[in-house]
């Protein structure tokens, strides 16, 4: 790998795995039809498991691009369901 | 799986490993030694050792609360049990002191036969290093708890892709060829983290719900407004009761109280809590010991009876069952109180220890893997460059200097004089200095000779606690006291069984290494060259 593609797949793992863990437990919290304080927490619990998968994602990618793809899709996707959910 | 794959997970398993490692031994060192935070703490305390139970011990505690606050908001008395001897008694002052105050109130020792006051010497105990473990010391705590939780992050990573890389992961298993160097830790390493795989997930993970607030509290915000106090009271309410103090008023017996709430429970009071003491109001709580369970409620979980004080009339019957937990709440439950072994009973928080052990065994293995594979990778006539050096110097520091600077954390204990000015902190200092002069030493000499002196004076420090032991406290080995609470004896065990492994690895390390002509006629491969200092140095 080369020093350009570390720190561009060391950005993804860390940026990106964060942001998709954060949008995960935001979407999840406001739209798991459920009690609310159960919906956050089961959402914590999985943004934990998106950002360490993000991490192993990033960096098994073929490519440094691939890998951002990998993670900003379904964020988006997350960002979605999240303003989908808010209460209107 | 495919073979590029698992290069690229090696690689991260690598380098993910060695940029947080030695934060990680540390925090797995010390947050080992948390689960017996409060026996380290009763060992720390000689003063209150001697010190059991009685028939009318909480008569006492009431009589020494009446004396020193006795127009508290609340008082709480904690009984002796099986990790404290002495009886703890907290108020909570009618004046909250403007700022400063402390808010889990005033708090003194009372010894359990007479009555008395105890004030053992000044010491943070096994707090010292439950708190370091994920707040570190000395840095702004939230800075240093956002950079325990990286490493935890870090190690989470590290688990998953340490798995990945191991495709063969039980025979790995099985596998032990000591006395080969890098093949040796590595081994060691798989061993140990495959034995305990399913605790290394559940305690990083756990570690990163544990401060779910701090580091992923979006969650909490999007649900609920950006109100997390609002979360925090749906959650975590604590349910106390904020009744205003009454007139002054005449408060039953306790005693006939605990036997009735002895009988309902089948199981001895361990904690009364009066709230309104000598008012007309007063309510009197008394809790046992809840059954260990790991999914509910984690506050307010034991079985608990609350009487009215001026009448002793039962006012309510809590029972932990009866609290619905959903299933979410029962994952996270779970999680965390493992983490912290709350429900666990001795032979439990044993087994939890020794999982700790091995947590911070395969760290150490990792990071001794590290230098040793750099090591002998290099040609004969190559000297390790200055990376390696300062690696294996770091790597010193972070395991035989942590384990020289706790047995020196004990040492102080027993050695400064008892009344000091700031002793808690000069403990502390000492604990740190030792820490920096094996850094210095192991920067200085990274090499076989470095680890020997360090080993060395790791297992003469450990051994000399139980020694000092002898002629600094009426509660050593060779008395009956220290017998009588398990843990004050099995702490000396301990040290003795550190100092022993220090002994052999000792040993282990001094035998000469064979000389380079022999070592390359022996084994023609180099990678499997038989050395056994984790680090290379020229004969």
């Amino acid at each position: 790998m080369s020093p350009l593609s570390i720190t561009s797949r060391t950005l993804a793992a860390a940026l990106g795995g964060y942001g998709l863990g954060a949008l995960a437990a935001m979407a999840l919290a406001v739209t798991l039809p459920m009690a609310r304080d159960q919906a956050v927490i089961i959402g914590i619990m999985v943004a934990f498991l998106l950002c360490s998968g993000a991490a192993i994602w990033a960096f098994s990618a073929r490519s440094a691009w691939q890998a951002w793809a990998g993670i900003l899709a379904p964020s988006l996707l997350l960002g979605g369901l999240y303003l989908w959910g808010l209460p209107a | 799986m495919n073979k590029s794959f698992r290069q690229s997970m090696a690689w991260l398993h690598t380098w993910t490993g060695l940029l947080l490692g030695w934060l990680l031994v540390a925090i797995f060192i010390t947050g080992t030694s948390a689960y017996f935070r409060e026996e380290i703490t009763l060992w720390m305390q000689p003063e209150v050792h001697d010190s059991t139970l009685q028939p009318g011990t909480v008569e006492l505690a009431m009589a020494a609360l009446n004396a020193k606050a006795p127009d508290a908001k609340s008082w709480d008395i904690n009984l002796p049990g099986a990790r404290q001897t002495a009886v703890e008694l907290r108020w909570q002052p009618a004046k909250q002191p403007e700022n400063g105050g402390r808010r889990r109130g005033e708090q003194m020792l009372m010894d359990a036969d007479s009555g008395e006051v105890v004030a053992p010497r000044a010491t943070r105990g096994g707090n010292f290093f439950y708190r370091f473990h994920f707040e570190l010391y000395g840095i702004d705590r939230l800075w240093a708890r956002l950079l325990v939780c990286l490493a935890t992050m870090f190690m989470l990573i590290a688990i998953i892709s340490g798995v990945i890389t191991h495709k063969k992961i039980f025979k790995d298993f099985f596998t032990f060829r000591p006395g080969k160097g890098q093949r040796s830790w590595l081994d060691a390493h798989n061993a140990t983290a495959v034995l305990a795989l399913p605790y290394h997930f559940m305690i990083t993970y756990s570690g990163l719900l544990l401060f779910m607030t701090l580091i992923m509290p979006w969650g909490i915000d999007a649900a609920y407004e950006n109100d997390r106090r609002a979360f925090f009271s749906e959650v975590f309410s604590r349910g106390e009761d904020s009744a205003q103090p009454g007139s002054p008023g005449q408060m039953v017996a306790v005693g006939p109280l605990i036997e009735q709430t002895e009988t309902r429970f089948g199981k001895p009071v361990e904690r009364i809590q009066l709230t309104n003491p000598n008012r007309d109001n007063a309510q009197i709580t008394l809790r046992v010991n809840r059954d260990p369970a790991v999914t509910d409620r984690q506050r307010g979980g034991d079985p608990t009876q609350v009487f009215q004080g001026n009448t002793g009339e039962l006012i309510d019957t809590r029972i932990p069952a009866n609290d619905p937990v959903s299933p979410g709440w029962r994952i996270y439950n779970f999680f965390t109180s493992v983490h912290m072994a709350r429900f666990a009973d001795p032979l439990t928080r044993w087994l939890f220890f020794l999982f700790g052990v091995a947590g911070s065994a395969m760290t150490v293995t990792g990071m001794l893997l590290w230098v040793s594979k750099r090591t002998q990778q290099l040609r004969r006539d190559q000297q390790p460059d200055r990376a390696l050096k300062m690696v294996n110097g770091l790597n010193m520091a972070s395991i035989t200097g942590l384990m020289l600077a706790i047995a020196a954390y004990f040492l102080a204990n027993r050695l400064l004089p008892v009344t000091l000015a700031a002793r808690e902190d000069r403990e502390i200092q000492v604990f740190f200095i030792v820490w920096l002069v094996s850094l210095v030493h192991g920067l200085l000499r990274p090499n076989r000779h470095g680890w020997i002196e360090q080993v060395a004076a790791a297992s003469l420090l450990w051994l000399a606690i139980p020694a000092v032991n002898i002629f600094t406290t009426a509660s050593h080995l060779f008395t009956p006291l220290a017998w009588q609470h398990a843990a004050i004896a099995s702490f000396d065990l301990v040290c003795l069984i550190l100092a022993a492994l220090g002994g052999y690895t000792l040993w282990r390390l001094q035998r000469k290494p064979l000389p380079a002509k022999a070592r390359g006629a022996r084994a023609p491969r180099r990678a499997n060259t038989a050395s056994e200092q984790p680090a290379g140095e020229s004969p």
